[in-house]
């Protein structure tokens, strides 16, 4: 699967890619592999932390306030971050930060560059762009290491490389850093990313991160890791570009008392990440002299703009819904087309494409819901898939290609044949349950959360234990499925 | 520059209504019923947080103030450490069994050559095993205790709260310094999702909870 395109203008549709992966048979193990170990984790933390619920409405309503309230937490956070020494810069576009990024690196006088994961820069393509200039990014995370070097693509992301077993990271390490003798224990696969970075990091005077959080209140950057790499590059170098998409922002220093609880968890199934780091701008003789902030839009505005879509926006990248997502479970991350996978992917590619690509993501769901029960934010992920289908009707009519080519794609959908035997046994149990006032899939969805019509929160039996969702959308009459292969046979 | 800046705020102006009067008020409504003080007994919080962090492979010592010197010698031999860089200010008192080097603007391959850095802490979150680390009094800047490949770190006995509410809180007073929260040595879970310990970070650290 190496050199797969993460260009949503250049990919191929996801039933056609989608295809590719699930001939991949040792794709498939170890992306299932992961994704269980991953979700056994999360789901013990959650089990054990017995405000969840609570956290998680209070994580929501802090992103959808933010939201509401962009231009001013923006302007606080410029307002801040400069007055502490750091600079702020805006980006419309890719191309825009690429620039920015590209001018302030050569400013530095660097031709090298060392790199936090960051999901921000993927989406960019920051590292062509610095390469082009003549400048060389090291990327540090051990999963983005493993991809650089196997000149392969990020497939998840939290975990980018979660598609790659240890004996092929092995032999990935050995060939690109020129080694004799490797281990092939995680450990000694660790101790060979330590040993070829370090140098790098001792030696590099120039970082490149994205950033988990921007604080308006403090002109704040908090970022978290776990290994220790993103320490280093936020610590050692001159120089630190930030590249965040506009939507990172949260009011206060406190709110981070909210989310640093259920990123942790949602994410890596931990009850704290290793390392968070949280700095304001410059600190005289305490890391970076020169700290840039660029504030990426990149159809941001345009997603805000949906009172529907816009939810997506709220999303604090955990990866939570992917680990949970059947679809995504069965074709890994690459099928996908884009730095975003799954079911976020699904919903945030063509949006940030305006609708110009990717239109078939959103047909890449089942619309079980799995993905909105995890979600820490809780962005209701079906709600948008089908607000999305919907645009993706008006652009082409019924007959939309992506929409035709999910047809092929039943050799996803079909292991969850019990899924949809559930999906009418509870269509039936929950008469009584729910309001009749339901939206008709296929027609607008109402908009909002918890807006109280078609919501079930308590179900009977076997469809309760079935997906242990606890807050499950009324099934509507006819699932998206039936509805639509009853029109197409 | 300013011109992508004027749309990108235009747009955003356009798409929602919210305005600083309007934020103070709606942030305000945001509701919070998460747990947010302790419940736990002193005694349970400092065995709690010990869990953890023994959990994450760090080990952890309880001593007094006047143990302290005597722990640190003992600890330094076991780690076979032998320099250690700490930061200016940090109690002589505390400072025995190896040769100690102030902190003075060292760059990171002098970093690099230590066996150690020894440093106290403002904080520990108990419920998730988390030590914080500020800028402040006998922690020094970010660098020193990140480079050096094991760590001894003395947290008081008094600085130890249950949640991870009420230590953000505490920090709220000092947000401004440059601040790492570290839960374990450095760790990856990125393959296999197995996590292991070890990386970038200190690899071995030790804590001392120091009771008055
Ligand atoms: S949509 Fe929700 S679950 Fe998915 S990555 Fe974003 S925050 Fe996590």
């Amino acid at each position: 699967m190496s050199e797969t395109e993460l260009d949503p203008r250049v990919a191929p549709s996801f039933p056609k890619a989608a295809k590719a992966s699930l001939r991949d048979a040792q794709l498939r193990a170890n992306v299932r592999r992961a994704t269980d170990t991953i979700q056994a984790k999360r789901h013990k933390l959650v089990e054990e932390k017995k405000d969840w619920q609570e956290l998680r409405e209070s994580a929501r309503q802090i992103r959808a306030h933010v939201l509401e309230h962009l231009r001013v937490y923006l302007e606080e956070f410029e307002r801040n971050f400069t007055r502490a020494g750091g600079h702020v810069h805006w980006a419309r576009n890719d191309r825009e930060a690429q620039e920015i990024v590209v001018a302030i690196a050569k400013e530095a006088g660097a031709d090298e560059v060392i790199k936090i994961k960051s999901m921000t820069t993927e989406e960019i393509h920051l590292n062509d762009a610095l390469e082009a200039a003549g400048i060389h990014a090291y990327e540090t995370d051990l999963a983005e290491l493993i991809i650089q070097l196997g000149h392969d693509r990020p497939s998840h992301i939290v975990v980018p490389a979660l598609h790659k077993n240890r004996a092929q990271i092995r032999e990935i390490f050995l060939r690109e850093m020129h080694l004799t003798e490797l281990g092939e224990n995680p450990a000694d696969l660790a101790e060979a990313a330590r040993k070829f970075l370090r140098e790098k990091f001792l030696r590099v005077q120039t970082a490149v991160s994205g950033a988990n959080f921007l604080i308006a209140e403090t002109g704040g950057v908090c970022i978290v890791e776990s290994e220790g790499n993103g320490r280093m590059c936020l610590t050692l170098p001159e120089t630190l570009i930030s590249v965040v998409g506009i939507e990172k922002v949260i009011p206060r220093f406190a709110d981070l008392e909210v989310f640093l609880q259920v990123l942790a968890r949602s994410a890596t199934g931990e009850r704290m990440n290793p390392y968070n780091s949280i700095w304001s701008g410059v600190t005289p003789g305490d890391g970076p002299r020169n700290m840039h902030v660029v504030l990426l839009d990149n159809a941001r505005t345009a997603v805000l703009a949906d009172s529907e879509g816009r939810q997506t926006l709220q999303c604090i990248r955990c990866a939570a819904c992917l680990n949970a997502c059947p679809v995504y479970r069965q074709t890994g991350g690459h099928a996908y087309g884009s730095v975003y996978a799954g079911p976020i992917g699904a919903i945030l590619t063509p949006q940030l494409m305006e609708m110009q690509h990717g239109e078939s993501l959103p047909y890449a769901s089942s619309l079980c819901g799995a993905c909105y029960e995890v979600c820490p934010v809780k962005i209701n992920i079906p709600e948008v898939l089908i607000h999305l289908r919907n645009k993706v009707v008006a652009q082409k009519g019924w007959y939309a290609p992506e929409a035709l080519a999910m047809k092929a794609m039943a050799s996803v959908f079909r292991s969850e044949r019990r899924f949809r035997a559930a999906q009418r046994l509870a269509r039936m149990a929950q008469l009584p349950l729910a309001r009749r006032d339901l939206p008709i899939v296929g027609q607008d969805a109402p908009t909002g959360q918890d807006s109280g019509s078609g919501w079930v929160k308590w179900l009977p039996g076997i469809f309760g234990g079935w997906t242990q969702t606890r807050d499950l959308r009324a099934i509507p009459r006819e699932s998206f499925r039936e509805w639509w292969e009853s029109r197409l046979t | 520059m300013s011109s992508a800046r004027e749309e990108i705020l235009a747009r955003i102006r356009q798409a929602c209504s919210g305005d600083a009067e309007s934020a103070a008020a709606s942030y305000a409504e945001i509701t919070r019923q998460y747990q947010q003080a302790a419940k736990l007994s002193r005694e349970e919080i400092l065995g709690l947080l010990t869990e953890r962090l023994i959990e994450y492979d760090a080990h952890v010592y309880r001593a007094r103030e006047t143990e302290i010197a005597a722990l640190c010698r003992e600890l330094f031999a076991r780690r076979g450490a032998k320099r250690i860089v700490v930061p200016g200010d940090l109690p002589g008192a505390w400072q025995s069994g190896a040769e100690f080097v102030a902190d003075e603007d060292l760059d990171a391959r002098e970093l690099d050559r230590f066996d150690g850095v020894m440093t106290a802490a403002t904080l520990a979150i108990a419920e998730t095993g988390t030590i914080v680390l500020q800028n402040a009094h006998a922690q020094g800047r970010r660098a020193i205790s990140l480079v050096p490949d094991y760590h001894l770190c003395v947290v008081r006995e008094q600085d130890v709260v249950e949640t991870v509410v009420e230590g953000m809180r505490l920090l709220e007073a000092t947000r401004h310094l440059p601040t790492t929260l570290f839960s374990g040595p450095s760790a990856t879970a990125d393959i296999e999702m197995t996590r292991i310990k070890g990386v970038h970070g200190p690899r071995f650290v030790d804590i001392v909870i120091l009771g008055a």
